[in-house]
């Protein structure tokens, strides 16, 4: 019976936690920094009018959108030992998860470019921008604004999907959490303590992109 | 070498399909309760009547808060401390459901409000009471909107069936994963479990886009 939660024994893993934490972030922070350079190439790419180009850039976004996170950090974790590239845990972790997020933000990216009248595009170019001119100062930044709330929504996925890395033996939250409940038996403490620092992460995200959405409001109301 | 391993993965083959057998039995009993959970919690989110709105807003949020892998920890290890002793199989098919019906009711909830305050007027002035007014006149147009991300969301159910895995479900992950114990070709051994999750989630993200640019053809 769950009679009493022992709030000693997570104090005493806090130091674990803590760790862990820190540990999620981190890798959030540097898959979704890796992740937002792959999507905005693969968005490109698909973008482009170049057939290859376009190809290729789909094949990767389909290909990642319909097979599980698990299935593809499994594939990197027991596949590249094969070709002979060694790296550690950690960095197979961010690989997948960087390769993941980067097709569902290519997504994201391309729906926000859509999303921004032809009129625009024909303007700059009846200006005599280039392409990359017109998507670097007409298109990105106003995509980018429509685009911020969707991209903190996937950077939220992603700090949920780094759990996963967890099964290839990274120590982070929910490592943490399984830590404290095999040596002391105690699932309970373990995995609502994480689930509450999952879900601090959470309503901070949330509360940005609530933010970020009325002050886009703000701004074109003016 | 590779031949011997390729061949031998052929051998376990049936493995394979018989995992395939059970992400797809998991998937569809969570697929099915999951929606008639999220339809009610919808409801129950946007009609803001019975004060369970709140609490529906919380349980979307804590499920959309913390990652499956937590969640699926928390139903298979955690309650049966209260007595309530799962087998892999019912613990994961309720971790889905309970995870599904959260995102669904989200998706109900958008739709339902999406629908213009003008029909609920125009129904409330027919005479059509609460629940007649939901059957008949909201819930029908609601449908048309939630339609293509509901199908999204199946594919993401799906994929997430891939973590119950990790409770020892033999689904099609945990079948590459033993496989590649015996075989170490984790390239062709997890390719091969990237295919048969593609030939599940590729017809229904097709799907939802047909649903999408139907839909948006018919409004238009």
């Amino acid at each position: 019976m769950l009679r009493y939660f022992n709030f000693r024994v997570i104090w005493q893993y806090m130091p674990l936690f803590l760790k862990g934490l820190w540990a999620t972030c981190w890798i959030s922070g540097i898959s979704i920094f890796f992740a937002l350079i792959l999507g905005i190439i693969a968005c490109g790419m698909r973008l482009s009018g170049r057939r290859f180009l376009q190809k290729l850039a789909g094949i990767y976004i389909e290909s990642i959108r319909s097979t599980p996170l698990l299935a593809q950090l499994y594939f990197f974790y027991f596949g590249l030992p094969n070709l002979h590239i060694y790296i550690n845990e950690v960095e197979t972790g961010i690989l997948a998860l960087a390769l993941n997020s980067g097709a569902y933000i290519a997504e994201i990216i391309r729906a926000g470019i859509i999303s921004i009248p032809s009129g625009q595009t024909e303007a700059a170019t009846a200006y005599g921008l280039s392409y990359f001119q017109r998507m670097r100062y007409i298109i990105l930044p106003q995509a980018i604004g429509v685009t911020i709330p969707a991209l903190l929504g996937q950077f939220i996925v992603l700090v949920k999907d780094s759990s996963l890395v967890s099964l290839i033996s990274v120590l982070e939250l929910t490592r943490a959490a399984q830590r404290l409940a095999s040596e002391r038996f105690m699932p309970a403490e373990g995995f609502f303590t994480a689930a509450a620092f999952y879900l601090l992460i959470y309503y901070v995200l949330k509360y940005l992109s609530n933010w970020w959405q009325n002050h886009l409001i703000f701004m074109e109301g003016k | 070498m590779l031949d011997i391993y390729f061949k031998e993965l052929m051998h376990s083959l049936p493995l394979f399909f018989k995992g395939m057998g059970i992400t797809a039995l998991v998937s569809g009993i969570s697929l099915v309760a999951g929606t008639l959970l999220g339809v009610m919690c919808g409801i129950l989110r946007a009609v803001k009547r019975f004060g369970l709105s709140k609490i529906m807003g919380f349980y979307a949020d804590y499920m959309r808060g913390i990652p499956f892998l937590v969640h699926i920890f928390i139903i298979y290890f955690i309650l049966p401390e209260t007595g309530i002793q799962l087998s892999p199989f019912p613990a994961a098919a309720i971790a889905l459901t309970v995870y599904a019906g959260a995102y669904i009711s989200e998706i109900v909830a958008a739709g339902i409000l999406s629908i213009p305050r003008g029909q609920r007027e125009a129904a409330t002035a027919y005479g059509l009471n609460a629940f007649q007014r939901m059957r008949y006149v909201i819930f029908p147009q609601a449908v048309r909107v939630i339609l293509p991300p509901l199908v999204g969301e199946y594919v993401l159910l799906v994929k997430d069936s891939s973590i119950v895995s990790v409770i020892g479900l033999t689904d099609i992950t945990r079948v590459g994963w033993l496989t590649v114990q015996r075989i170490p070709e984790g390239l062709i051994v997890f390719g091969l479990v990237g295919i048969l999750y593609f030939v599940i989630c590729y017809p229904l993200i097709h799907l939802s886009h047909y649903l999408e640019e139907k839909i948006s053809y018919e409004t238009h």
